[in-house]
């Protein structure tokens, strides 16, 4: 089945690149956006057709690899 | 003194670093990332580079290389290991270094000289240098160091810190801080002080007709502390 992954920068670490996709996008008059936090998503095709065993397998895997837990939050969808 | 240089997909220092070992008397050897241990060696460097095309995060994959085990391994026993930006990436991404670095806050991939301070003497990389201040040179797009309060905390109670961007007068300031770094912080060590991680590259100025000459009292002090 497929697992689906955001890891996004925890509150309290510096995003610039979020900072800038907003100062961007108040240029283009979107002027009532106060605040863009971007992120990483991934789709993951576990072999297995358990879903809470899928899960549990990618949530080992946020903690071992795709996610750095000192900078950042992994939700599993 | 054994030497040895950890090459991964990617790296591109590693044979500045090769030459610069050399030039101050280490035996260097380069080892591959694939290989299954490293010889004998009295000190391990991680070079610079953009290892694994910074895939994932700068260093995450090369972290977890089959080589690495024998980098952890060789550094719990003591070992003396040194990574230089990209390097030092890894050494985080292992777990060996505690924090994170981040892309730089200006969000520019920097290239230039920087002075840094020594801020802890007490260790073979830095004891009895005859300089605190020293001009080395940075290039990443990702070194604003990045840690907790509490762990910020537990560097300094340990003496953690290694060095901090500087003047040339050795004041650390925000004005002087290349890429966002808290306290301007631009290496560290372990605990036990035989593992350090930073930024600049010392292998870059051992050459006085192209760069400083503050690389080459890095090394010299290095491999006299070692012998």
């Amino acid at each position: 089945m497929k697992v689906k992954v955001i890891i996004t920068l925890k509150n309290g670490v510096l995003d610039p690149q979020g900072k800038v996709i907003q100062q961007t996008l108040n240029g283009m008059s979107f002027t009532d956006v106060k605040e863009v936090r971007q992120g990483k998503y991934f789709e993951i095709e576990v072999d297995n057709k358990d879903e809470a065993k899928s899960k549990e397998k990618v949530e080992d895997m946020c903690k071992k690899l795709l996610a750095n837990l000192v900078i950042e939050d992994y939700k599993i969808l | 003194m054994k030497s040895s240089v950890i090459i991964f997909p990617g790296s591109n220092c590693d044979r500045d670093m090769d030459v610069a070992l050399k030039k101050f008397g280490f035996k260097n050897q380069m080892v591959w990332h694939n290989d299954s241990g490293i010889p004998k060696s009295d000190l391990i460097v991680l070079p610079g580079g953009f290892s694994y095309g910074d895939y994932l995060r700068c260093g995450s994959i090369a972290s977890k290389s089959k080589i690495i085990n024998s980098v952890v391994d060789f550094a719990n026993s003591g070992g003396l290991v040194i990574g230089i930006c990209n390097g030092f990436q890894i050494l985080i991404e292992t777990g060996l270094l505690p924090g994170a670095l981040l892309t730089n806050k200006y969000l520019k991939f920097i290239c230039k000289n920087v002075y840094v301070k020594i801020n802890n003497s007490e260790n073979k990389y830095f004891k009895n240098i005859n300089k605190n201040i020293l001009e080395l040179h940075i290039a990443h797009n990702d070194g604003n160091y990045f840690c907790s309060k509490d762990e910020l905390k537990s560097l300094n109670d340990n003496s953690q810190i290694a060095v901090n961007y500087c003047d040339k007068n050795g004041n650390i300031s925000e004005n002087v801080n290349p890429n966002g770094s808290i306290n301007n912080i631009a290496g560290i060590f372990n605990k036990s002080k035989n593992i350090i991680g930073m930024m600049p590259h010392p292998e870059r100025v051992i050459d006085p007709y192209l760069s400083s000459k503050d690389g080459t009292i890095f090394f010299e002090n290095l491999i006299k502390n070692l012998k």
